[in-house]
This record gives C-alpha cells, sequence and structure tokens, in this order.
C-alpha cells in the first residue's frame, strides 16, 4: 500500500498524462472494403442492403454502399498480433505505457465501463480512416465493487483521407486493484449449493425469544403486559417502566394499526431485500408500536396516517416477519 | 442542581490529520498523528497528558496511543458511548475531570477509517455492532439497517407535522456547502451545491436524498484540555469550556427512539441545552455561532429548536433567510460541517468551535464571536456545550 506521499507522487505521475495524445494517428490496414463490410454484417445480422447490396445502394440516396457507422473504430484496430503482447513488453503507445504505471502499483485490473459514440459523416468502400486519441480526464481514486481505481476517460476522433470528421467516441475504462474473490462455494467438501441471500435475523436472548418464537411458531404477535400495572410495552424488556415490577405476561395483537412515520429505503441495497423497500412506524390498535414494512403499496402513496392491517408470513426461505398491508377504505 | 464546573477548564490545543476517502495508514496512526498536532498547537509536551478521553466506539485504546506518542503517567481516562453523541460528552469528561484535579492535561480524540476501513453505510450486520445486538434486531429484519433509514423516519414526521420539506432541507445543505467552499481542508472545497445537484442527487432513503447526508471520511481530530490558569501559559488563545452537558431522553433508543410519545423532537437534546443554559448563564440570543451536529440536513432544524434559536416547528422559517450564513443570524458549521467537510464523529467541529472563539475560521464571521455552541450527533444519547473568551 503505498503511504500518502507515494500516493500523491503516482498520482502526479497519472495526472500528468490528462490531454496527451495515445502517439500518432494510427491508419487503417486496409481501406473500408466491401468484403470485410459484408463479414461484419453476417455476424451482426444485419440486413440492411445499405451495406451490402450494391445494386439496391445504387439507386439509394447514397449512389452507392455504406459502411455501417458502428465499424467505425474497427478500421484502425491493430489486428490479431495484439493478442500476443505481454504485459512487460515495452509500450507501444503512451496508453499502454499509463496503464503499465498503473500495474506497477498494483492496480492491474482493467474493465471497459463506457462508449458513446457520434457519427459525422459516413464512410464508403475505398476510403482511408484515420483515428486520432487522446487522454480526456483521469478521476480521483473511486472504491467499486469490484476494487478501488481510477476511470479514465479517452477520446478518439475519426477521420478520411480528405480530414473530413467521420465520428468521435468517448471510451471509459477503470484501472482498478481487483478485491480478493471470496473463497470458492464449498463444493469440495459435500457440493452444498449457495442459497440465496436472506433477511438478517435478530440475535435471541432472554428478553426477546419468546416474542420471536411466537412469530416462528405461531404466527402470532404478542404485545409484553405488566402483571402488576398492565401497562403494555413494546420492545420487550424485562422490567415494568412504570412500576418495576418484573412479573409479566402478553396480549396477542389484533395488528390493526395506523402509520406514524414511515421511509422509502433505496440505497444502498443489502443482499436479502428487494428495494425500494418501505420502513414504518405503526402505532398499534392496542397503543404500543411496532416497526415493520408496509407492502403491496406504491410507496408514492404512503402517508402518515395510513391504517394498515398485518399478518405475520414467511418472507423468504427462512424469514417470518410481520407484514403489513393498506385497508382499503 | 446545577453542575459547577463551568469555565473551569479551557481547550487549550486543537489539531487534526488531513481528511480523505483514504487515509493509507492505521487509526492508531491517524489519532497519533492528530494529538501530536494538538500538543504543537499549544505548546504542551507529550509528558504533560495526564489524562485521554474518546468514544467506545473508537478501535484504538488510549494506552495504544499513549504508548507509541510517549505520554507521561494518565490519572484519568474514559470513553463515551453512541457515536457521534460522544463528541462534547468527551469534553464533559475532560472539563469535569480538570475542573476536579482529576487530572491536569487531557486529550479528547476521535480516529476513524471511516470510508477505506469500517463503514456505517454497509450498515449494522458484521462487527460493527456487539454489545446492544438484540436492539438492532427489532429493526434489522425489516432493512432498517443504516443511520439514514432511522433517521429518515424522524424527518418524514417532522416534515408531516411542520411543513418542512427539500426547499428547507436544501438550504441547510446548501449553507453549509458555501462554508467548504471556503475551507480548503474540506472534501468540497471549491465545489459549490446548486439546487439542481440536489435534486438530481440519489436518493437514500426517502425523504434522505444524497446531500442531505453526510460524507464518509477517514481522518482524526483531537484537542486538548487543560486549566484556565495553566492555559495563560501556553502558545494559543484557550476557548474556555463555559458549559457543557450530556444528555439522554426518557425512552432513549440509540438512534430508533420509535416508540417515544413523539418522533419529530429530540428530547435528549432540549435537556442538553437546559443545562448548559443553566451551567452558564446564557440563552440562545447569547449565541454567536454554532456548530451544529449535522450528519443528516434534517437534524439541524430540531437542534435549533431545542436550543431556542426558533420555536418548535419554526427551524424550517429559521432557516431560510440565509440565517446559517456568515452574516445571518447564526453563522453555523464554518468549517462546512460533516455534510461538507468531513465526518470526524463531530470532533471537527469541536475543533471549528475553538477556532470560532480564537478567530482563526476560514469562515471567521465579522463580528465580535464570544459564545460559540457546538452540539453532538442526535438520536443517540447526546450532548451541547459552549465555548467562549478567557476571561
Amino acid at each position: 500500500m503505498m503511504n500518502p506521499e507515494e500516493k500523491k507522487a503516482f498520482e502526479k505521475q497519472i495526472h500528468a498524462y490528462i490531454g496527451k495524445e495515445f502517439g500518432p494517428a494510427l491508419v487503417g490496414q486496409d481501406d473500408v472494403n466491401q468484403a470485410m463490410v459484408r463479414q461484419w454484417c453476417e455476424v451482426m445480422g444485419d440486413a440492411n442492403p445499405a451495406y451490402t447490396d450494391t445494386e439496391w445502394a445504387a439507386t439509394s440516396s447514397r449512389g452507392g454502399t455504406i459502411a455501417p457507422p458502428s465499424m467505425l473504430h474497427i478500421w484502425v484496430m491493430q489486428g490479431y498480433p495484439m493478442a500476443f503482447i505481454k504485459p512487460d513488453d515495452p509500450p507501444v503507445d503512451r496508453q499502454r505505457e499509463l496503464h503499465q504505471i498503473f500495474d506497477k502499483y498494483g492496480y492491474k485490473g482493467v474493465v471497459a465501463t463506457n462508449c458513446t459514440t457520434e457519427f459525422f459523416t459516413e464512410a464508403k468502400p475505398g476510403d482511408s480512416i484515420q483515428s486520432h486519441s487522446t487522454f480526456d480526464t483521469i478521476s480521483d481514486e473511486k472504491a467499486t465493487g469490484i476494487g478501488t481505481g481510477y476511470f479514465i476517460e479517452t477520446v478518439t476522433n475519426f477521420t478520411n483521407q480528405d480530414g473530413e470528421k467521420l465520428g468521435r467516441m468517448v471510451f471509459r475504462v477503470l484501472k482498478f486493484i481487483p478485491t480478493a474473490q471470496p473463497a470458492a462455494a464449498e463444493e469440495s467438501s459435500g457440493g452444498a449449493m449457495s442459497k440465496d441471500p436472506t433477511r438478517l435475523a435478530p440475535a435471541l436472548g432472554h428478553d426477546n425469544k419468546w416474542w420471536w418464537d411466537a412469530v416462528n411458531n405461531d404466527d402470532k404477535v404478542l404485545i409484553q403486559r405488566c402483571k402488576s400495572c398492565e401497562t403494555l410495552r413494546h420492545p420487550p424488556r424485562p422490567m415494568c417502566h412504570k412500576c418495576q415490577s418484573l412479573e409479566w405476561d402478553s396480549i396477542e395483537s389484533t395488528m390493526d394499526g395506523t402509520v406514524n412515520s414511515f421511509c422509502v429505503i433505496c440505497y444502498p441495497e443489502i443482499p436479502g431485500y428487494s428495494y425500494p423497500l418501505v420502513g414504518a412506524v405503526i402505532e398499534l390498535a392496542e397503543g404500543t408500536r411496532l416497526v415493520s414494512n408496509v407492502v403491496d403499496v406504491d410507496p408514492d402513496d404512503m402517508v402518515i396516517g395510513m391504517k394498515v392491517k398485518g399478518t405475520v408470513e414467511q418472507v423468504d426461505e427462512v424469514t417470518k416477519l410481520p407484514q403489513f398491508r393498506p385497508v382499503k377504505s | 442542581m446545577v453542575a459547577n464546573f463551568g469555565g473551569k477548564s479551557a481547550i487549550v490545543g486543537i489539531g487534526a490529520t488531513e481528511f480523505s476517502k483514504n487515509s493509507g495508514r492505521s487509526e492508531l496512526q491517524l489519532a497519533c498523528e492528530a494529538v501530536v498536532a494538538a500538543l504543537k498547537d499549544c505548546g504542551l509536551k507529550p509528558d504533560d497528558v495526564d489524562g485521554m478521553v474518546s468514544f467506545t466506539m473508537d478501535s484504538t485504546d488510549e494506552i495504544e496511543i499513549a504508548r507509541t506518542v510517549g505520554l507521561g503517567e494518565l490519572n484519568f481516562y474514559a470513553c463515551t458511548p453512541h457515536g457521534g453523541g460522544a463528541a462534547t460528552g468527551l469534553l464533559h469528561q475532560a472539563a469535569m475531570a480538570v475542573s476536579t484535579g482529576a487530572a491536569e492535561a487531557v486529550v479528547c480524540y476521535r480516529s476513524l477509517n471511516g470510508r477505506s476501513g469500517q463503514r456505517y453505510s454497509d450498515g449494522v450486520s458484521g462487527d460493527l455492532i456487539t454489545s446492544d445486538l438484540i436492539h438492532w434486531g427489532w429493526h434489522m429484519p425489516y432493512g432498517l439497517l443504516t443511520p439514514a433509514s432511522w433517521v429518515a423516519m424522524f424527518t418524514q414526521r417532522y416534515n408531516h407535522l411542520t411543513g418542512c420539506g427539500k426547499d428547507n432541507m436544501f438550504e441547510v445543505a446548501r449553507q453549509t456547502r458555501d462554508m467548504a467552499v471556503n475551507n480548503p481542508a474540506a472534501f468540497f472545497y471549491e465545489k459549490p451545491l446548486d439546487r439542481e445537484q440536489y435534486d438530481k442527487a440519489k436518493t437514500i432513503v426517502a425523504p434522505l436524498d444524497l446531500f442531505d447526508c453526510c460524507q464518509e471520511s477517514d481522518g482524526a481530530a483531537a484537542c486538548i484540555v487543560t486549566t484556565p490558569e495553566r492555559a495563560k501559559d501556553l502558545k494559543q488563545e484557550g476557548a474556555l469550556i463555559l458549559g457543557v452537558g450530556q444528555a439522554a431522553g426518557v425512552d432513549q433508543e440509540v438512534m430508533t427512539s420509535f416508540y417515544r410519545d413523539e418522533l419529530a423532537a429530540i428530547p435528549s437534546m432540549d435537556i442538553a441545552a437546559q443545562q448548559v443554559y443553566a451551567q452558564t448563564g446564557l440563552c440562545a440570543d447569547d449565541i454567536d455561532a454554532g456548530v451544529i451536529y449535522d450528519a443528516f440536513t434534517s437534524i439541524v432544524f430540531w437542534q435549533l429548536e431545542s436550543w431556542g434559536f426558533c420555536k418548535p416547528g419554526e427551524a424550517k422559517d429559521f432557516v431560510m433567510n440565509d440565517n446559517l450564513s456568515l452574516k445571518g443570524r447564526l453563522p453555523c458549521n464554518t468549517h462546512g460541517g460533516q455534510l461538507s467537510e468531513a465526518y470526524i464523529h463531530g470532533m471537527n467541529g469541536v475543533n471549528e468551535g475553538v477556532r470560532l472563539v480564537r478567530g482563526t475560521s476560514t469562515n471567521q464571521p465579522e463580528k465580535d464571536v464570544n459564545n460559540v455552541l457546538v452540539t453532538s450527533g442526535v438520536g443517540v444519547p447526546t450532548g451541547g456545550m459552549i465555548l467562549g473568551k478567557m476571561k
């Protein structure tokens, strides 16, 4: 791991690339030609006669075939030998040079994240395509799901032999330190399949297990009641806050309730839950409150004061919970 | 009964690391750096320190810092619970220790890799919560896993009862951001916030959107408390702790006090305000600037009401006329707050309170700043403090 000074020096080094060209312009090895266009259209399943039907195209407003615009970057690709470049080979251009700097500091992963292309003029058979690429932006360090790294955005301008602008492509990659992958599933130890994630379960102890047992075993929501002064209380606690009695029993809630407040949980998304998720403080008819979810409701329709009715439900493979629904009036 | 230690201790040194998203070093190291910076600021030597106070949530024990920094013998150490609710609680401990002679120089510190290490947005699963799992069990299964989800519940109810809404919440976010724009230490230095950005940002937990929420930051902040007598011999002008108090309300939970009579207020902060005003003999009219804990925009409203800057339910109007800005009634979170400087659990705010008294904030109000209010995090048991000039 870099110390702050090393980090500063590293960032200075990579940011120096902003605005620079990759190197000299790339010139397509083959001029735009009907054979490559036909192969592209076959692979892509594109039957547009403007690309491949010379007779039809002769009668079109273009007076001849054109190359599919989305092939633009294909014409300047460096071909199969690119596959044999090794990580430590001398860099072929400044992009490779920059990536090698990232590699040296552990940012060995690379993934393309976005590509936007604008098309200005069509390419046609016989055209010679050139591209000029520059580094446009390099982000601050970002933490992502696959690892920590920097987004590098490059801009490539495509021209033909007359210097006419054909298109402009913005391409963004993330160079990152790959996050260690979780250990492989327990296949070797018996082939247990991984299950869908479930909701976080409450920890159970002396003061609450009886309440969750009633939910899980009897589909009931209970409310703790002081045996001495009959004050109801929730969440359960071992002593009455009114009379300090340690004696208690419980009553079953009717699950008739009113929404006292609510929130619509959107981010971050935790495995085991589906979003948006409505959390609510429910004022039960008995007078105590219960935090729960309101389901089968458009979050935009939620209002404080809404009447709701609850039941105990299986919400995933292993979890039972009280859940509430709006009462139709 | 009114506590009798008001005006009997002073913050004399402040220090911090840089604030970042990835400190690249241990929380122990960050803490030591901040402590040493605070010692240098006031001119005390490491072995002058005989007391240390921090948060129960801090991962770094005081004795580790003591032996790493080379502090002397400690006569006093304590930790205050409940996350950001501890911020002025540390000063409460330190002020009591110093004013009673239990200690002469107390370091208060908090150090966290809150972005690159344990993130609060990861929710309360895993390692974050150990001792009060059962309490969280009443909320976790329903997806209420993050501070934003808990605070959103109070915010919804408050907005419903008062008519407060995004216009008002934006004003808190914007005026706080405007402060950060002038503070080179702030994450959002030179990056103002406009309404379009605010409205376009993603929803975290409705009604809280991205810019209603504080950042997650790496960094540490520390300050040093000693007697007013000793403070006079030191390098910097001290900031006298005129009053400080801790407060937990009736039926208080950690972040989820959903079972109190009314959700749309924070009784714990009302209690803190009553205590500290009684201790200092001051009232809202005497407060010249504020560092009001701003983990979320909406919690600022409730605190303005608790401390009497406006009536209950009227904070939404109070914030509308630039009243939190430099020329407003209560220049507030002049460092950019936790929304826009960094989230160091309120300890960066304590240091800003000291700067306001010294007259060295990057957003120093033009008027005389005699009394500065600093508050702790809310939703949890909380506290508050008033700092003033040395007599």
